[in-house]
C-alpha cells in the first residue's frame, strides 16, 4: 500500500496516495466536478484525462490553475473546488 | 531565468511506445538522446501506470513494456538517454544551418523553462480521443474513454459505479474490460458501428491473430459479466441536470442517423465516450512537415520508409503517421531510431533481422489499422443528434446555433467559424472540438472537410500554454535587465510588490477564472 | 435574375447585369465600402476568394484609435471614422462587441513623458480629446500597471471592436441594403475595355461593373497589377500573443509611447513596443511588432520573447499568466504610411481602398464612406489628395 497523506478540499480533509494525480484523488473522494465555467456557470471536472482538454483545471494553494489530470498531489495541498457541493 | 539546456544527437518528443522504442534504438547505436514527455512516467497512454498496480490484467502487453523499460533505464544509467518527464514541449524549431531546438516547460506545477538542442528530432506525440458533441456531453461524469483508461491504469480509480462505455472502435472493449476487472459495473458498451464491421477484410484481420485473440477475450469478458454490447447504437443524449444520471441510447444506421423507435434510457453515473483518435500534429505542422488526409479523412504526417518527414532531420513515428495502435508505434519507433542513428553515422541500431521484422510488423499492422479505420468511420449522421443549444466547443461554451450563425455571416471554413464564433479559441485551442466544427461547417456548405481546413485547425505555434514570464526569460543572456524581475518559478513570490500589495495580486490571480 | 442560396446570391446571365460597383475583398475595408455604397443606393457585389475576414482583418486586434496618429491626413480620417463607428452602433458595432474603453499611452520615463505631452498637445489642437494622467493617478485607471511609471495620456475616444465580427456585420448590413456577396470566388483578372476597367473575371465567370474597388489589403499590389498600375502595398508582419481568459485585469488599451514612433517608422527591421489590451472574451492581447519580411509566416521566438517582456514591464501580474496562442498578421503598408483611397486616374474604373497598415479596422468606415461619396458624385468632405493612388507615379507594377 503506497503511503497516504492528507490534503484539504475546500477545507474538508481528503486522503490521497503519494504519487497520484489531483484528479484521481478528487474522483476517489467522490468529487467529480471542481471548476465553474465562465460563460454558463456550469461545472466541469475530468474529461480527456491526458492533459489535452484543460477542462480539469484546478486551483491549488491559490496558484494559477493546473491540469488536475497531470499535477501530482503534495501533502498539505489546499484545493479549491467550490460549486456548493 | 535562463533555461537549462542540453545538447544531444536526438530529441524525442513523447515517451509512449513510439518514443521509447525510437530513443532506445538510437541509444543502442550510441546516440545521445533526450526524451521529453508530458507524463510523469514513461509509457505514454497505452502503458500508463502508477506506482502500484493492484488490479490484475488492466495493463496490456506489459512484458513488452517491461523489456523496453529496462533497456530505457539501462541507457539512462549509462548516460545515453536523458529522460525529462513532466515536460510540456511548446515548440520545436529548426535552427540554421542545421539541427533543432526544443522548448519546453518543466513541471505542471511551478513550471520552469527547459531547452534541448539536437541534431535531429523524433516527434512521437501520440493521439487523443476524437469527439462528437451531443446534448449533455459537458455534464460532470462524462469523460473521454481515454480519460477513464488513464484513471484506471495510473491510479486504479474508477470514475463511477455504473458506467456506460460508448463511441466507436475496439478501444471501447479494452476500457470496458479494464473497468470490469476493477470491479465496477459496466451498464453497457454502445458501439456505433454495425456488428459486421470487420467482415469485409478477413485476410487483413487474420494476419494479426493476436488482435483477434484480444477481441475474443474482451467479448468473453463482457459476456461473463453480462454486459450488453449494443452495436449499431449510440448515446445521443445525457441527462443530468447536475451530473450524469442517465443516457439515451438510440439505434443508428450506417450513416449514424437515428433509427427511430428503438431508443432506451440507461441509468448510470458515468459515461466514457470516444470516437476514435486524432493525432497530435501541431509540432510537425509548425516545422513545415508535409501532411495529407488519409482515407478515413484524418490528417496524418507524411513519412517515408525510414520514418523521415518532408523536413530534413525531423522524423515521426506512431499515431502522427496514421492511428494504428501501440505495436505499430513500437515498430515505427524502432525504424525511426535506426534511421536516425544511420543518418548521424552511427551503426548498431537494429540488426538486419530486427530491421526486417520491424518492417514486416509495420506493413502488417498498418494494413490492420486500415481495416480498423474502415470498420470504424465517423460518418456525419451525428449531426442529427445535436440540438441548437448543444455545446460544440467545450472550452468557450460555443453552441451549435452560434456556429450556424457564423456560417450565415459568411464563414466558409472552420477557421472563419473560429474567428467569428470562438470555437477553438479556448484553452485546448481546438483539439477537442476541431474535427466536429470542421465537419459541421463543411456539411453546412455541402462539401467534405478539406485538408487545408484541418491543417489550419491543427496549427498551434504554441503547442502548450507558456507563462509569459517564461517566454520573457528566453533569448541570449536570458535575464531581464532593468524594470521588475520576470516572474520567478517558486509560488508566493510575486516580484517586487510589497506584502500588502501581494494580497491584491493573489486575489486577482484567484479571480483569473479558468 | 438572381436567387439566394443561403448567404450567397447566384447570378444568372451575370455578365449582362452590370453592377454599379464590385468590391474585391471581404475584409473590414471591403465590407465597409460595400455597406456605404449600398446605403447610398448603389448596386454592389462583393467578391472574395475566401471567407469574410480571411486576410489581415482576421489577424487584427480591432483597434479604433486616434491616439497613435500625429496630426495629419490619417488623423483626420481616424476622427471621421470614429464618429462613423459610433453611428454604426446598433447594426454593426454592437454585435461586433464595440468597447469605448479609451487608450492609455504610458511613458516609461520622464523624457518620454515630455515628448508624449508635446504630441498630445498637437493632437488636441487637431481635435483629439486628451487628458494628462500623473503617475500617482495611474492606478486609479489601471490598478495592475507597474508602479514606477511617471505618467500617461488618456485618450477617451479610443475604442476596440472584434474585427471579424465587425467585417461580418458590415457585410450583413450591406446585404440587407441589397449588396450581393460572393465568397470563395477568386478574381483572376479584370475586365477591360480599352483603358477602362469594366469588371472582374473570377474562376466562375465574368461580372461587369461601373467601378471596381480594390480592397484586397496585403494583396492590393497584385490586384492593382491586374490593371497594370503600381500601388506599392507591402506586408508588414506583426505577431500577437493571446493569453488565457482572465477576470478584469486590464481596462483600457494600454501601450507605451514608443508605439507611435514605430507606427510612423519605415524601418524594415524588427520594431516592437508594448501594447496590451483585454477583450470581451476575457483574453488579453499582447503586441506589437513590425517587420518587413515579406509573407514569411514562421513564428519568430525572439519576437514573442520581446512582446512578453514588454507586457510584463507594464503589467507585472502578467508574469504568471499563460499565453495560449500566438499568431501573425500582415499589415498592408504603403511607403508614406497613408492608405490609398479613391478612383485611379491611371486605370479609369478602378478604385482603391487599401494600404491601411495597422489601422484598417479603425479606418474602415471612413474609407467606405469616402468611396461612396465619390461614387455618388457628392463632395467627399475630406481631401482625398493625400490618399491618391496616382501619387505612386505611373511606373508599371
Amino acid at each position: 500500500m503506497s503511503p497516504t497523506f492528507q490534503i484539504t478540499v475546500d477545507d474538508r480533509p481528503v486522503e490521497c496516495r503519494a504519487g497520484e494525480t489531483i484528479a484521481a484523488a478528487l474522483i476517489r473522494a467522490g468529487i467529480d466536478d471542481w471548476r465553474t465555467t465562465r460563460r454558463g456557470g456550469t461545472r466541469r471536472g475530468l474529461f480527456c484525462g491526458i492533459g489535452v482538454c484543460f477542462d480539469c483545471l484546478v486551483t491549488v494553494n491559490g496558484q494559477p490553475p493546473v491540469r488536475a489530470c497531470l499535477a501530482t498531489v503534495r501533502a498539505g495541498d489546499r484545493i479549491e473546488v467550490g460549486g456548493g457541493a | 531565468m535562463v533555461p537549462e539546456e542540453s545538447v544531444v544527437d536526438l530529441a524525442v518528443v513523447g515517451a509512449g511506445p513510439a518514443g521509447l522504442s525510437g530513443a532506445i534504438t538510437a541509444a543502442d547505436a550510441g546516440c545521445q538522446v533526450a526524451v521529453l514527455d508530458l507524463g510523469a512516467r514513461p509509457g505514454g497512454q497505452y502503458w500508463r501506470h502508477g506506482d502500484q498496480s493492484r488490479i490484475a490484467g488492466i495493463h496490456h502487453h506489459w512484458e513488452t513494456f517491461r523489456a523496453l523499460r529496462s533497456r530505457f533505464d539501462a541507457h539512462r544509467e549509462a548516460g545515453r538517454i536523458e529522460y525529462l518527464p513532466e515536460h510540456a514541449v511548446w515548440q520545436v524549431q529548426r535552427e540554421r544551418p542545421r539541427g533543432v531546438v526544443v522548448r519546453a516547460t518543466a513541471g505542471e506545477r511551478d513550471p520552469v523553462p527547459r531547452t534541448v538542442r539536437a541534431r535531429t528530432a523524433l516527434i512521437a506525440t501520440g493521439a487523443h480521443d476524437r469527439h462528437v458533441p451531443f446534448p449533455g456531453w459537458t455534464l460532470p461524469g462524462v469523460m473521454a474513454v481515454g480519460g477513464a483508461q488513464a484513471l484506471l491504469k495510473a491510479s486504479q480509480v474508477v470514475p463511477g459505479r455504473r458506467i456506460v462505455v460508448a463511441g466507436t472502435g475496439p478501444f471501447l472493449l479494452s476500457v470496458a474490460d479494464g473497468l470490469l476487472r476493477a470491479g465496477t459495473r459496466v451498464v453497457a458498451v454502445v458501439e456505433a458501428a454495425g456488428a459486421r464491421a470487420y467482415a469485409r477484410e478477413p485476410r487483413a484481420v487474420a494476419a494479426v491473430p493476436a488482435k483477434l485473440a484480444e477481441a475474443v477475450g474482451y467479448a468473453v469478458s463482457l459476456a461473463r459479466h453480462r454486459v450488453p454490447y449494443l452495436t449499431g447504437s449510440a448515446v445521443v443524449r445525457v441527462d443530468g441536470p447536475d451530473r450524469v444520471r442517465s443516457v439515451t441510447v438510440e439505434a443508428v444506421d450506417r450513416a449514424w442517423n437515428v433509427r427511430p423507435g428503438r431508443g432506451r434510457r440507461l441509468e448510470c453515473d458515468a459515461l466514457a465516450v470516444g470516437y476514435g483518435f486524432v493525432a497530435q500534429l501541431e509540432l510537425l505542422l509548425e516545422l513545415g512537415c508535409a501532411t495529407r488526409l488519409d482515407r478515413g479523412g484524418s490528417l496524418v504526417v507524411e513519412v517515408d520508409s525510414h520514418q523521415r518527414t518532408s523536413v530534413e532531420g525531423i522524423y515521426a513515428a506512431g499515431e502522427p503517421t496514421g492511428v494504428g495502435g501501440a505495436d505499430l508505434a513500437v515498430a515505427e519507433g524502432a525504424l525511426a531510431g535506426d534511421a536516425i542513428a544511420a543518418s548521424l553515422g552511427r551503426v548498431g541500431g537494429l540488426d538486419g533481422g530486427a530491421a526486417g521484422r520491424a518492417r514486416r510488423d509495420r506493413r502488417r499492422l498498418r494494413s490492420f489499422a486500415r481495416v480498423l479505420a474502415n470498420a470504424h468511420p465517423v460518418p456525419d449522421g451525428w449531426r442529427s443528434w445535436i440540438e441548437p443549444d448543444t455545446q460544440i466547443c467545450r472550452c468557450e461554451e460555443v453552441t451549435v446555433a452560434e456556429v450556424n450563425r457564423a456560417v450565415a455571416l459568411g464563414a466558409r471554413d472552420a477557421r472563419a467559424v473560429k474567428l467569428l464564433a470562438r470555437t477553438g479559441m479556448g484553452w485546448c485551442q481546438g483539439r477537442i472540438c476541431g474535427t466536429a466544427v470542421a465537419s459541421l461547417t463543411a456539411a453546412l456548405h455541402g462539401r467534405e472537410v478539406e485538408a487545408d481546413e484541418l491543417r489550419d485547425l491543427c496549427r498551434r505555434p504554441l503547442a502548450q500554454p507558456v507563462e509569459l514570464g517564461l517566454l520573457a526569460g528566453l533569448g541570449p543572456g536570458g535575464r531581464v535587465t532593468g524594470g521588475p524581475p520576470t516572474a520567478p518559478a517558486s509560488p508566493g513570490n510575486m516580484s517586487h510588490r510589497t506584502a500588502s500589495d501581494r494580497g491584491t495580486i493573489d486575489s486577482t490571480t484567484r479571480s483569473l477564472a479558468p | 435574375m438572381t436567387y439566394r442560396v443561403g448567404v450567397v446570391s447566384v447570378h444568372l446571365a451575370s455578365a449582362a447585369t452590370t453592377r454599379d460597383a464590385i468590391v474585391i475583398g471581404a475584409g473590414a475595408v471591403g465590407a465597409a465600402c460595400a455597406y456605404y455604397l449600398a446605403e447610398a443606393g448603389l448596386s454592389v457585389t462583393v467578391v472574395d476568394r475566401g471567407s469574410v475576414a480571411s486576410g489581415t482583418t482576421g489577424a487584427g486586434e480591432g483597434n479604433i484609435l486616434v491616439s497613435d496618429k500625429e496630426p495629419g491626413p490619417e488623423l483626420e480620417l481616424a476622427l471621421l471614422s470614429g464618429r462613423l463607428w459610433r453611428e454604426l452602433e446598433a447594426e454593426v458595432a454592437g454585435p461586433a462587441e464595440l468597447e469605448r474603453k479609451g487608450g492609455l499611452v504610458v511613458a516609461p520615463d520622464v523624457a518620454a513623458l515630455d515628448r508624449l505631452g508635446a504630441l498630445a498637445a498637437a493632437q488636441t489642437s487637431a481635435g483629439v480629446q486628451t487628458e494628462a494622467v500623473a503617475g500617482d493617478r495611474l492606478h486609479e485607471l489601471e490598478p495592475e500597471l507597474a508602479g514606477d511609471l511617471p505618467g500617461a495620456i488618456l485618450y477617451p475616444q479610443d475604442m476596440q471592436v472584434q474585427p471579424m465580427l465587425a467585417a461580418a456585420h458590415l457585410l450583413a448590413a450591406a446585404r440587407a441594403r441589397g449588396a450581393q456577396v460572393r465568397l470563395g470566388e477568386p478574381v483572376i483578372a479584370l475586365r477591360r475595355s480599352g483603358d477602362r476597367v469594366t469588371g472582374v473575371v473570377t474562376d466562375r465567370g465574368e461580372l461587369s461593373a461601373g467601378a471596381v474597388v480594390n480592397a484586397t489589403g496585403a494583396w492590393a499590389s497584385a490586384t492593382a497589377a491586374l490593371a497594370g498600375v503600381h500601388v506599392p502595398v507591402l506586408p508588414r508582419r506583426g505577431f500577437i500573443l493571446v493569453t488565457e481568459p482572465l477576470g478584469t485585469v486590464i481596462r483600457h488599451k494600454v501601450y507605451d509611447a514608443a508605439y507611435v514612433a514605430d507606427v510612423a517608422s519605415s524601418a524594415a527591421g524588427l520594431e516592437t513596443s508594448a501594447v496590451v489590451e483585454a477583450t470581451k472574451s476575457g483574453t488579453v492581447l499582447i503586441g506589437a511588432s513590425r517587420e518587413r519580411v515579406g509573407f514569411d509566416a514562421e513564428i519568430s521566438t525572439p519576437v514573442l520573447t520581446r512582446l512578453a517582456r514588454q507586457a510584463i514591464r507594464l503589467f507585472p501580474v502578467l508574469g504568471r499568466v499563460r499565453a495560449l496562442r500566438a499568431y501573425r498578421g500582415f499589415r498592408p503598408y504603403c511607403p508614406d504610411h497613408l492608405p490609398v483611397i479613391g478612383p485611379d486616374p491611371r486605370a479609369p474604373g478602378l478604385w482603391h481602398a487599401c494600404g491601411h497598415e495597422g489601422a484598417g479596422i479603425g479606418l474602415a468606415p471612413a474609407t467606405g464612406w469616402l468611396i461612396a461619396r465619390c461614387a455618388t458624385g457628392a463632395t467627399p468632405g475630406l481631401s482625398l489628395a493625400p490618399f491618391a493612388p496616382e501619387r505612386f507615379g505611373h511606373a508599371d507594377a
